[in-house]
């Protein structure tokens, strides 16, 4: 009988828990930043866009050279190491640079995030906003969340662009790949509106995903020194396995099905 | 941190994702040359299509002048309809072209080789919903070692 009612006990909570992460997503939805607090937003964009800029530049320059330098390996076998640029493009595009970029966004900005409106509830500031008869979720939450859906699309791409250019570093500078076939068969191979715009919309999704766990984990966190730091493993571990979940959904469903 | 400041750093950021993007767009993806949407239809009727799929080029001398929109089955006689989109800046083929299912190198994809007709004096040009009646279907690996044992086997 305790077991069953533990079950239903879990049920339960998870089922709140879920009911009031959407409504605090719909809060965040509806309070598109307006003409007068643009500035926090832009603000946000700074602190969880920028400041990832350089370990998102640093990983995607090192994944596009890794992955040229092992598909050389292979494909000089066959004769065809042209088909470098389409390779290194296409996972790219497609896969590594909405994933990966989420992944670090996710440990980069994510658990800050959480952190930072943990300690915030902590520190029972977001009460002391509500008894000013300032929303939190106007003045704290929406920047953060537009902040990050509108920077992780724009780390994505860069993410691609760089290693696309790591690739070309290492497969035409010092493996000695054709500059032009690199280029070309690359050109002639992906399509815009397959590729580019598929991983755009992935990475889309993807940021509304982490910047939606990590702003809930944070807003919901107990308030206690032990619970935010439960709360910062949560928003890490969490938001890597939807993205990695979500990532065969949307793969299948954009180009599994012909 | 001055918002002055932050503001420029934004700033920054918006411009790479620009040039991202747009590196994406002209250098990797090649948007900018297919800039005419407008292509008109045709038929082609084969015996066997091999590996040639939706999308795949289709290639006049080796310059791509269209793809595959689409391939499916007559229900009639069973054999497989190939649906050509061609671009309609190439609007004057003559109706005594063929069209070839061919394979780039050893490995590479399928694709369609059209080879134009002989134009006369007043050629009829294929214009959209034409059916091409000339065709050549795709090499099956098979099917040629089939033909080479049997060959032998009569010798």
């Amino acid at each position: 009988m305790n077991y069953l009612q533990s079950i239903g006990y879990n049920t339960l909570n998870a089922l709140t828990g879920f009911g009031r992460a959407l409504l605090m997503l719909v809060g965040a939805i509806i309070a598109v930043p307006q003409r007068k607090n643009i500035r926090l937003t832009v603000h946000q964009i700074y602190v969880v866009g920028v400041q990832s800029l350089l370990i998102i530049m640093v990983s995607g320059l090192f994944i596009g050279m890794v992955m040229a330098l092992q598909g050389y390996t292979i494909l000089v076998n066959y004769g065809a190491e042209g088909s470098l640029g389409p390779m290194v493009a296409l996972s790219l595009l497609r896969e590594l640079g909405p994933v990966v970029t989420a992944l670090l966004f996710a440990g980069r900005a994510g658990s800050a995030l959480t952190a930072e409106i943990g300690l915030m509830k902590a520190t029972e500031q977001l009460s002391s906003l509500e008894m000013m008869a300032v929303d939190p979720l106007r003045r704290i939450i929406a920047p953060r969340f537009w902040a990050g859906v509108i920077a992780m699309p724009m780390l994505a791409l860069i993410f691609s662009a760089i290693g696309i250019l790591g690739g070309h570093l290492v497969g035409v500078d010092w493996l000695g790949v054709d500059a032009g076939s690199y280029w070309s068969i690359m050109q002639a191979t992906v399509e815009w509106d397959k590729d580019v715009v598929n991983g755009i919309i992935k990475s889309f999704v993807f940021a509304v995903v982490v910047t939606w766990i990590a702003i809930f984990k944070g807003y919901d966190a107990i308030p206690t020194s032990e619970g935010i730091s439960q709360a910062t493993t949560q928003t890490v571990v969490y938001s890597s396995l939807a993205v990695l979940g979500l990532d065969f959904v949307l793969t299948a469903l954009m180009f599994g099905i012909n | 941190m001055t918002t002055r400041k932050t503001e420029l750093l934004v700033g920054i950021f918006v411009v790479l994702t620009l040039a991202a993007g747009l590196l994406l767009a002209l250098n990797v993806a090649n948007q900018g040359m297919s800039g005419s949407d407008q292509s008109y239809t045709l038929y082609a009727k084969f015996d066997n299509i091999g590996g040639l799929k939706p999308r795949s080029a289709v290639k006049v001398g080796g310059v791509t002048v269209g793809r595959v929109e689409s391939i499916y089955l007559d229900q009639d006689d069973f054999t497989p309809v190939v649906v050509l989109s061609i671009s309609e800046q190439y609007n004057n083929f003559p109706d005594t072209s063929s069209v070839a299912i061919l394979t780039s190198g050893l490995l590479g994809e399928q694709y369609i080789g059209f080879q134009p007709g002989f134009a006369f004096d007043d050629p009829v040009v294929l214009t959209d919903g034409d059916f091409i009646s000339d065709t050549k279907s795709a090499l099956v690996l098979e099917d040629l070692i089939g033909q080479f044992l049997f060959s032998r086997d009569s010798n």
